[in-house]
């Protein structure tokens, strides 16, 4: 009998403001502990907090980008805990009416769309650090996050693997970055996902979900669901069964464990934060930020296979980040058209140089106009696409454009068929052997000559070229 | 109406100490309190929405400009301990 992996993500997103949600500091990172933490922060007696536009301009973006619901009307309320990095005993947040209900997400396994529905995105603010080295048996508490901007991004539980989970948490990232409103920096904790993970029967109802936190990486959240699902699986076949619980992620020992809290952590006691009225979001400023939204991901997509003949796999892979998606059009737009030609530079020597540097394409050492006059010198035949590469390298090492390296590595391919033809002249007086072993019928031994007649050019001859004149010698 | 037990798990979630011969008194004074919430809810609201403030009022947003300088050593003046910055508080671990 075969289980059934159920999960569903709750993903911390830390909005990119320049000041917190209710208060006027900074949200920037590394500062010195507490100097960005405010009166409101602090929770000092007679303060009020203050929403911030910037917050729910973003809420409202990603509203949009999913196609979700903006409410007009909706309420933050008190979340009740105690923890010395909630210094107020509640941590602001909204329960009943959030800013955003419902929209979804596109992601793409195996070839294949599918949709991840969200139930809703809700506005929060974070809590501070407690540093539990020794401070002589004590906890040192660093309040310069308290406050910063959180968009909490809740699913359904339409999640059947961890694959899939994993690609629809790097769809989300990729489109928070896109749209602009998180860095997306995972070791900074600007994008922290939570999983909820049950197993049962196919078509039985929903199993008991543990929650799995603190998974900062997208291959720490694919190895937790996958342990997590094994444990459950196991669990019950065993006779047990799973109780409901919060669980921790140990990278060290590749395994969840249950986190120690009380039975009543969880009794939050919600209630609407009298020191906040309601936030009203007018038809009007939803459009002013509809007018701001970039050109989205699936839509580029669409129009990448559509305008462009590309193959989906290949629309994807360029869509991963707008930063690259950019890149790619900027360098059709300099070679004057050629999208297939530019899409497999881009996605070949580009991304691998990408990924040496650890950049990305925003970061290139070599730009679009660059790497677009590269690509028209192997369709124009000035280099082939193997000296092109070695033409690349140069350019990513920084000697120069694509037309100067050409020259000065003497790197420019033979056409002319005067000279072409002289080296097969040579190359079939030199291989008698191969000459006869392709008349006998081996249609190796042509590539053999071929290569040999590259050879004898110093990889300069134009190959298709060799090769016609090499069939016409040959007869 | 609140059991003894309901008490002692409030009291321990609000993080107020109430000593066991307190407690009678503190059961008996909640349940005043929820006899009339248990008055309020027996009105008919069916098709009222609930109300989130008591000012019918929408909240202003302030721009998002960092507006608020360091402080913190005017701030940690008055905390009971504290060193490189951090404030020192009993260990918590989770």
């Amino acid at each position: 009998m075969t289980w059934e992996i159920v999960i569903g993500l709750e993903t911390h997103a830390q909005l990119s403001t320049a000041s917190k949600i209710f208060s006027g500091a900074s949200t920037a990172f590394g500062a010195a502990p507490n100097t960005q933490a405010s009166a409101v922060d602090l929770a000092l007696p007679g303060v009020l907090p203050v929403l911030n536009r910037g917050a729910v301009e973003r809420a409202i973006r990603f509203g949009l980008a999913v196609g979700g619901a903006i409410a007009p009307r909706s309420v933050f309320a008190r979340k009740n805990y105690f923890y010395p990095d909630l210094p107020k005993g509640y941590q602001i947040s909204q329960y009943e009416a959030p800013v955003v209900t419902g929209g979804e997400v596109a992601i793409v396994v195996d070839g294949e769309e599918r949709r991840v529905r969200l139930t809703r995105a809700h506005l929060e603010e974070d809590a501070g650090k407690s540093l539990h080295e020794d401070f002589h048996g004590m906890s040192g508490i660093d309040l310069n996050r308290a406050g910063t901007p959180l968009l909490e991004i809740v699913t359904e539980p339409d999640m059947r693997s961890a694959r899939e989970a994993v690609a629809y948490a790097k769809a989300l990232h990729s489109l928070v970055r896109w749209i602009g409103i998180c860095d997306g920096n995972m070791q900074e904790g600007s994008f922290r996902c939570d999983a909820n993970v049950s197993v049962r029967r196919p078509g039985a109802p929903l199993g008991t979900r543990c929650e799995i936190k603190n998974l900062n990486s997208f291959r720490f959240l694919e190895k937790a669901i996958e342990f997590e699902a094994r444990r459950q699986v196991e669990l019950i076949e065993d006779g047990g069964t799973v109780r409901q619980e919060t669980r921790l992620w140990d990278a060290q020992k590749g395994e969840t464990r249950p986190m120690r809290s009380k039975e009543d952590a969880h009794d939050y006691r919600y209630f609407p934060d009298p020191d906040l009225l309601p936030l009203a979001i007018t038809p009007a400023s939803m459009e002013a930020v509809r007018a701001t939204l970039p050109e989205l991901p699936a839509a580029m997509r669409a129009r990448f296979v559509e305008a462009y003949g590309l193959p989906p796999a290949d629309a994807t892979t360029l869509t991963a980040s707008r930063a690259l998606a950019d890149f790619y059009e900027a360098v059709v737009r300099h070679a004057g058209g050629e999208p297939r030609a530019c899409a497999n530079w881009v996605l070949g020597e580009l991304s691998a140089l990408l990924n040496r540097l650890e950049v990305e394409a925003d970061a290139s050492p070599v730009g679009p106009a660059a790497l677009a006059g590269l690509v028209r010198r192997v369709l124009d035949g000035t280099v082939s696409g193997k000296a092109a590469k070695d033409v690349f390298a140069a350019m990513a090492a920084g000697e120069g454009e694509a037309d100067a390296i050409i020259e000065a590595k003497g790197l420019r391919q033979v056409s002319d068929a005067g000279a072409i033809e002289a080296l097969v002249g040579q190359v079939l007086a030199a291989n008698a052997k191969l000459v006869e072993d392709y008349r006998a019928g081996k249609e190796k031994a042509f590539n053999a000559l071929v290569g040999q007649v590259m050879k004898a050019s110093q990889g300069k001859a134009n190959p298709a070229q060799a090769s016609a004149i090499l069939k016409a010698k040959l007869g | 109406m609140l059991s003894r037990d309901d008490v002692r798990r409030i009291a321990e979630l609000a993080r107020i100490e109430v000593p066991e011969e307190g407690l009678a008194a503190v059961q008996h004074d909640l349940n005043g309190i929820f006899g009339l919430v248990e008055r309020m809810r027996a009105v008919d609201t069916a098709g009222v929405e609930p109300m989130a403030h008591a000012v019918d009022l929408t909240q202003r947003l302030r721009e998002d400009k960092v507006t608020d300088t360091d402080q913190h050593e005017l701030f940690q003046a008055c905390a009971p301990q504290v060193e490189d910055g951090l404030y020192l508080v009993p260990k918590v671990i989770e």
